[in-house]
């Protein structure tokens, strides 16, 4: 097991007092495995990510254990944590456009974590900077490592960041919503880039995105978040397959559909994101399905493959009640 | 950057050539001229008119300003009226002091500006910060001619650490260097808060973009990503205020020269403009706003070759 | 206690001080009793008197008449003058907008105080060619400063409907941008008229300011470091003062800043 969060609570500072943004999460990776964690906004799973690198907010407090490798890094010192970061974990984020340093040329910023980790000469790195260029089916990577961030394409400069992702060869990669600022056309093709790296190097891949289409597309397994609870993991065929959790079938309800009839309503989920309970089911407030049981937690289902629905309405065969 | 340099210095050269129109239009404007100065209330007009004419100062604006340009670019400034002597060697002692008294204090500034600002950015809303921004605010307030006086005061009269005032001339390097310890500092101290508060504000912002959180995803410490990306970044507006702010270094320079009795340019034109000694004024007043305009065409092309997007422009 | 209160608290202790001064102070400001002079700081003289004998107390508080004098009517000036300049650059834009904009910037470069030497030494010195001189100096600031919020006020969408509706620019600069740019003029004007605070001082210290029997605070620390080595405590309260103004007004800028700020104000 490359990658085992356990049981994760996060708790973060905020001006009042302290929020509790993540609630008991538990997901696991394997080597060459991607997941894929799909949630809206508020949903915790960029702060699941965050926590993964070690890059939480000041005042953040973290408990359960985050083992990487083995290695519960949930609480390892910042120093051996760096030496991490870049190298063994690295992270794509959401903007592209605001990413790289606007005064650096790009091979440069490619090379810093070579240099970095792995102690290579300028030119060494400079070399390497290029082939990683090329690898990420960059044209003409010897002059775009020669130039400046804002002569790039917001495409470009996404493949630049996971040029830079994977610069030392690391296990785990997270992707936090890397397609969400991209044009369609381009999505597609950064994930299949990142795909078929993922495929040639064992790499493993943790996919967060609020878009379904995408992590089907992309992901072996799904986690479904809400509120900063997991409601319902497994493979996505089983999961998105038999939308079995109220929250699972709700998402995929609400997906416009094309050529579907018009003058229909999109269904959309009644009240706001906002209104997640800290006690019990996080969705209770919004569950077309709730009982008054499901204030109290609900328990964790765990059907065959390793799908595990958290709602007290699935029984132990799969149906829903 | 080439280009972008190349099209700086020309539009330098035509802002200098502007300025030194309106300082020679401006002087004209003022009432009496030198011989009248020179040889007193009582003279007779004759007498008056007949200097006038030996100094040339009978002849149309134009030619006058013609000579006056055409000799400066030969290095001949003119002859002084109240000194009856060259004028180049005469600014050009009073400069050996202005300019190195100028530059320390520039670097004080920039030294203070770097370590505390950094710091007070990096440790933002701590007490360190607080501390810093309470003294940058004093600074701002503390005239620079009483910080001087105080100094006099604490280093001088107190503990006979520093000299008073006065400059022993550049023979003695060392006792001209510490006759300067003082003046620099009081002339550095406004210019030190200023750029202090600069230069943690663009720092704060610079530490808040995204490619912040790239570097630090890439495994960089907290220090290394601050000196390597924020700060590259942050320095445009602070190296833009530097050089907005020279002009008051300079007049700030002018005050501090009279607090510490030192022989520079300040006094000099201080003096020149009670004598009617309009042609010393002339050239002084263009020294002082040619370096001013020097350091924002500098700063301009500086802060272009650190951020490749301005030279677009 | 915020900047804005304790700014403001700095600022109405300065507005006291002048008028209190207008109707008493402990002695005459000039009254010359050499006698009594050197004194320390005692019963019969608060803060001690100078070397003519004259009240430092008394003179503190009618320093803080001529500071404010030239404050306000050199801030004034550069109002004046400079909102016009700048409201007229942005509404009529074209060539004399870059000609105002060149103008402000080569303004820039030249240092104010070599403007107001040369003003005072030139026309004589005094009181008057002294806030002359700052108030001039302060007119480049305010046009840039109402020009580039003009225009971004210009930009907005209710200004295209009032002049689809047929507003003229004078009615439309009136209604719309000025009230709109208030709140940065407002701040700048107080970081202007502590500027013009220790413009005054140090012209009043090079003896191009205010003349004898006017008091200053600047020419109080002329006075003094005359007499640094008999009496330095006299260099004290003058600088003090100064400071305990510009700190005052900057923290008060400051202060107004935050709360004028329409970003911060939303949150409330």
């Amino acid at each position: 097991m490359l990658l085992d969060i356990d049981n994760l609570i996060i708790d973060l500072a905020v001006p009042g007092g302290v929020k509790r943004v993540v609630r008991g999460v538990s997901l696991a990776i394997e080597a060459g495995q991607s997941l894929g964690v799909v949630g809206e906004s508020g949903s915790g799973k960029t702060i699941t990510a965050l926590a993964v690198m070690g890059l939480l907010p000041e005042g953040a407090k973290v408990s359960g254990a985050i083992r990487f490798a083995g290695r519960d890094i949930a609480r390892l010192a910042e120093s051996e944590m760096r030496k991490l970061r870049g190298d063994r974990i690295s992270m794509i984020f959401q903007e592209p456009m605001t990413a790289l340093n606007p005064l650096i040329r790009v091979g440069d910023q490619v090379a810093e974590p070579l240099r970095l980790h792995r102690g290579l000469s300028r030119a060494q790195a400079g070399e390497a900077a290029v082939r990683l260029l090329a690898r990420v089916q960059l044209r003409d990577p010897e002059r775009l490592a020669r130039a400046y961030p804002f002569a790039l394409s917001g495409g470009e400069r996404q493949r630049v960041m996971i040029a830079i992702a994977l610069a030392c060869g690391p296990q785990l990669v997270i992707a936090d919503e890397p397609t969400t600022a991209l044009d369609v056309t381009v999505q597609a093709k950064i994930l299949d880039l990142l795909a078929s790296l993922s495929a040639e190097s064992g790499l493993a891949i943790l996919l967060v995105s609020h878009d379904l289409a995408v992590i089907a597309r992309h992901c072996r397994r799904v986690l479904v978040m809400y509120g900063g609870a997991a409601m319902e993991e497994g493979p996505v065929e089983a999961v998105l397959g038999k939308a079995l959790h109220p929250y699972t079938r709700a998402l995929l309800a609400a997906r416009p559909k094309l050529g579907g009839p018009r003058g229909v309503r999109l269904a959309a989920i009644p009240g706001q994101a906002t209104a997640a309970a800290s006690e019990g089911c996080a969705f209770v407030e919004r569950c077309p399905l709730a009982l008054p049981v499901c204030r109290r937690e609900p328990p964790a289902v765990t059907l065959e493959d390793g799908h595990v629905v958290r709602c007290v309405r699935v029984t132990p065969q799969g149906q829903l009640t | 950057m080439l280009s972008y340099a190349a099209r700086r210095l020309t539009i330098l050269v035509a802002t200098l050539g502007f300025a030194s129109l309106i300082v020679f239009a401006a002087l004209e404007v003022l009432p009496g001229n030198a011989a009248e100065t020179m040889l007193g209330a009582s003279a007779t007009p004759e007498t008056v008119a007949a200097l006038a004419h030996k100094l040339g100062l009978d002849q149309p604006f134009g030619a006058r300003y013609l000579s006056w340009i055409g000799g400066a670019l030969h290095g001949d400034l003119g002859q002084s009226y109240a000194y009856n002597s060259p004028i180049a060697p005469l600014i050009g002692a009073k400069l050996a002091v202005t300019l190195p008294l100028t530059a320390f204090a520039m670097l004080i500034a920039a030294g203070v500006a770097l370590t505390a600002g950094v710091y007070a950015a990096d440790r933002r809303g701590k007490s360190g910060d607080l501390a810093i921004m309470g003294f940058s605010q004093l600074g701002l307030a503390i005239p620079n001619f009483w910080f001087g006086i105080l100094l006099v005061l604490t280093f001088a009269v107190r503990w006979r650490l520093f000299p008073s005032g006065g400059f022993p001339g550049w023979g003695d390097p060392l006792a001209a260097l510490k006759a300067l310890v003082l003046p620099a500092l009081a002339l550095g101290l406004v210019q030190a808060a200023i750029l202090t508060r600069v230069t943690r504000s663009a720092l704060v912002e610079a530490l808040g973009e995204d490619f912040m959180r790239t570097a630090r995803a890439k495994g960089l410490t907290r220090r290394r990503a601050l000196w390597r990306h924020a700060l590259p970044n942050a320095a445009p507006p602070i190296l833009t205020i530097a050089g907005l702010q020279f002009s008051s270094l300079i007049a700030g320079a002018v005050v501090i020269e009279n607090v510490f009795v030192l022989p520079g340019l300040g006094r000099l034109i201080f003096q020149s403009i009670s004598n009617r000694d309009v042609l010393v004024v002339e050239d002084c007043v263009m020294l002082l706003a040619g370096p001013v305009i020097l350091v924002n065409t500098g700063v301009d092309i500086v802060a272009a070759a650190i951020d490749p997007r301005l030279r677009a422009a | 206690m915020n900047t804005l209160r304790l700014g403001a608290i700095c600022v109405g202790v300065l507005i006291l001080a002048a008028l209190l001064s207008l109707m008493w102070t402990p002695y005459p400001p000039a009254a010359i009793d050499v006698p009594h002079r050197f004194a320390l700081p005692s019963a019969a003289h608060w803060l001690g008197s100078d070397s003519l004998g004259r009240d430092v107390a008394s003179e503190i508080l009618a320093g803080a008449r001529v500071s404010l004098l030239v404050g306000v009517i050199a801030v004034g000036i550069g109002v004046g003058f400079g909102v016009a300049l700048g409201l007229l650059a942005a509404s009529v834009k074209g060539w004399l907008e870059d000609a105002v904009m060149k103008a402000s910037d080569f303004a820039f470069a030249f240092p104010a105080l070599l403007l107001a030497i040369l003003l005072t030494s030139t026309y004589g010195p005094g009181i008057v060619n002294a806030i002359i001189a700052i108030g001039v100096a302060n007119v480049p600031v305010f046009a840039k400063l109402t020009r580039a919020a003009g225009n971004s006020v210009l930009e907005r969408e209710y200004v295209l409907a009032a002049r689809a509706a047929g507003r003229g620019p004078t009615a439309i600069a009136f209604e719309h941008v000025l009230p709109n740019i208030a709140a940065p003029l407002i701040v700048q004007a107080t970081i202007q008229f502590a500027i013009a605070i220790l413009a005054e001082a140090a012209l009043s210290y090079l003896g191009l300011g205010a003349q004898p029997p006017m008091v200053s605070w600047g020419r109080m620390l002329a006075d003094a470091q005359t007499w640094l080595y008999t009496a330095p405590r006299l260099a004290v309260f003058p600088g003090l003062a100064i400071a305990f103004s510009v700190l005052g007004l900057n923290l008060l800028g400051d202060g107004l800043r935050d709360a004028l700020d329409p970003k911060l104000r939303a949150r409330r």
